[in-house]
């Protein structure tokens, strides 16, 4: 009988947290249409049994629309993390194969993206795009890369002076047989933590646009829409506008970096009994 | 010495070149916007009720007309002149807003700097030297609760309960509503400013700690740490002669690192706080399509953020010798 440790104690976090992301996303997609319901005679009602969020001066259930939108984050999320992890991949893997002037040229890339601050950058691409999802997508998405590649660069230049590289250098395999061979199984732990790891970011500053009016359009049912429509009503006593749905956005934010952490002990062995 | 000036020479040169990029990069980004500055500036309705001669007016002063690559070298000539151009918006020349809103910002984003800065490092330096202990599992926790809290929502709570139910502190703004420029006091100018720099030094705290403590916790695996311990240090002591010393170098890194990520959150708490600072103008600007005030913003914020950088690279120099001697001959 095996006893209980750190690792499966790891899984378990691992299983709950994901498990709980998963229930909030398809809840917040069923919930969309009674997000938008809107109905006046209940407008303004504070927190209570029926409206556990309470409802806004239209009458919408507050919580149908935290759900709806957390929904929206996720799937956003995900699709964002996954592509700016891609772009970081390919990015420090050529950096550091190729070595040279594509070197310097990616290099250069990433101090420049790193140089201008993250939300002014994603404003900017969220413009390029025409605002909306698209744009906000696109903003979150082409800017998130750097630092991860820089990451991967790293490892990639370790790798390439490991003795078995070198050899299969040597044996005359081609660079791109390397890459993939070699390298890439080496480097698939760093990125599939550094994709997780990316989602809480992507999550945050896609609702942080939203909220400045730089994303999501208003009709649309999102975290950061919640939150600058609730300015208008903080000061007439109105809190659980903005607590709730910051509250939960946090929330997952929190499962989604457990997610990450628990990903990254269970990949690095080491660690996980510490 | 002569490398020293050598070095620095090559940042800066580099960093020209960096600046140079970041201009591009955001006139392409500004200017490949389908979004139509008349649209929302003038709106839909008033334009449909305005002559072709009016109309071709506005578009002349929103330079919607101009071939993009006319415009680029024309705001570059100016800028290298030490013209920023006009805002659009506001109608002022963009370096004497910038200057304005920039004064502003400067409380908040020094404030919050020090302070998360200070903060971080001493939470940081506590929790790694106690790895595992009760300390280091509640800054942990504050860290992990804080770096997944949007700062404007944390704005916004803070807002609600120190401004709307305890009263205790202003709505928004920088200086008292009605207030004439020159009443205004210095106290009147902390005063408002105190919620928005809170809000930024409670979020910049969790990153610069979180960090610091990897380092710490490296440090304290170290041999030497060991053997100071054989020696009969104590913990305060072992933190004191060999932590600090070596958490000194990526704690200057992270310090100013985090530039970046205050100005990121200055434009978020600043909305929140209708505070008038830079973020803000970088918001009205990007809504508004002003693209000279954008333009100059990110140039100056990235400037800064490169400064910064800098700045490192030259202190690392100061606090430690071996790079002091190694950074020359590379």
């Amino acid at each position: 009988m095996m006893g209980w440790n750190g690792r499966k104690n790891a899984l378990l976090l691992l299983a709950v947290a994901a498990l709980v992301l998963c229930v909030v996303t398809v809840a917040g997609g069923l919930l969309a249409d009674r997000a938008m319901t809107t109905d006046f005679t209940r407008k303004n009602l504070a927190p209570c049994g029926a409206f556990l969020f309470g409802t806004d001066w239209m009458g919408r259930d507050m919580l149908a629309r935290t759900l709806a939108g957390l929904s929206l984050s996720i799937r956003i999320g995900l699709l964002t993390a996954a592509v700016s992890a891609v772009i970081a991949l390919a990015m420090g893997v050529a950096s550091a194969v190729f070595g040279g002037w594509v070197d310097a040229l990616i290099s250069w890339c990433i101090d420049l993206v790193m140089g201008i601050p993250h939300i002014l950058l994603i404003m900017l691409i969220s413009l390029a795009f025409g605002k909306g999802f698209v744009g906000v997508v696109a903003g979150v998405a082409l800017s998130h890369w750097p630092s991860l590649a820089r990451v991967i660069r790293g490892e990639v230049l370790q790798l390439r002076g490991a003795v078995y590289v070198r050899t299969a250098e040597k044996l005359g395999v081609s660079r791109l047989t390397i890459a993939g061979r070699h390298m890439l199984p080496h480097l698939l732990p760093q990125f599939l933590t550094g994709l997780v790891l990316q989602f809480p970011h992507a999550i945050l500053h896609e609702a942080s646009v939203t909220f400045l009016g730089f994303g999501l359009s208003p009709e649309q049912p999102a975290i950061g829409v919640i939150l600058s429509e609730s300015m208008s009503y903080l000061t007439t006593g109105k809190w659980w506008l903005a607590v709730f749905p910051g509250l939960s956005l946090v929330l997952v934010v929190v499962l989604f970096a457990a997610v990450g952490e628990q990903m990254r002990k269970l990949l690095d062995p080491a660690s996980v009994h510490r | 010495m002569k490398h020293r000036l050598l070095f620095t020479g090559k940042k800066l040169i580099r960093m020209a070149l960096l600046l140079l990029g970041v201009s591009l990069v955001a006139f392409l980004l500004m200017s490949a916007s389908p979004l139509d500055p008349l649209k929302t500036n003038v709106g839909q309705a008033a334009l449909g009720s305005m002559s072709q001669e009016q109309i071709a007016k506005l578009e002349d002063y929103w330079g919607v007309n101009d071939p993009p690559v006319e415009r680029y070298l024309g705001w570059l000539g100016d800028f290298v002149r030490g013209d920023m151009g006009t805002s659009l918006l506001y109608r002022q020349p963009v370096s004497q807003v910038i200057g304005q809103r920039l004064q502003n910002s400067l409380w908040l984003m020094a404030f919050a700097w020090v302070i998360s800065g200070v903060l971080g490092l001493t939470l940081g330096v506590i929790a790694g030297a106690n790895r595992g202990k009760l300390a280091d599992k509640l800054i942990r926790g504050y860290c992990w609760l804080i770096s997944s809290t949007p700062a404007f929502w944390l704005a916004l709570v803070l807002l609600v309960v120190f401004s709307v139910w305890l009263g205790l502190f202003p709505i928004g703004l920088s200086v008292p509503i009605g207030a004439d420029a020159a009443d205004v006091t210095l106290t009147d100018r902390l005063y408002h400013a105190f919620l928005p720099a809170l809000t930024l030094s409670i979020t910049g705290v969790a990153n610069i700690a979180m960090h610091t403590r990897e380092k710490m916790a490296d440090i304290m695996d170290r041999d030497y740490v060991l053997f100071a311990r054989a020696r009969g240090e104590s913990t305060r002591s072992i933190v004191l002669r060999h932590g600090l010393r070596n958490v000194a170098l990526p704690a200057i890194t992270l310090q100013f690192a985090s530039i970046s990520e205050i100005f990121g959150g200055s434009v978020l708490v600043e909305q929140v706080f209708s505070y008038p600072g830079l973020g803000q103008a970088a918001v009205n600007a990007g809504l508004g399509s002003d693209l000279p005030l954008l333009l100059g913003i990110t140039v100056v914020s990235a400037a800064i953020v490169f400064l910064g950088n800098l700045m490192a690279d030259l202190l690392y120099g100061v606090v430690d010798p071996r790079i002091r001697r190694g950074a020359a001959r590379t």
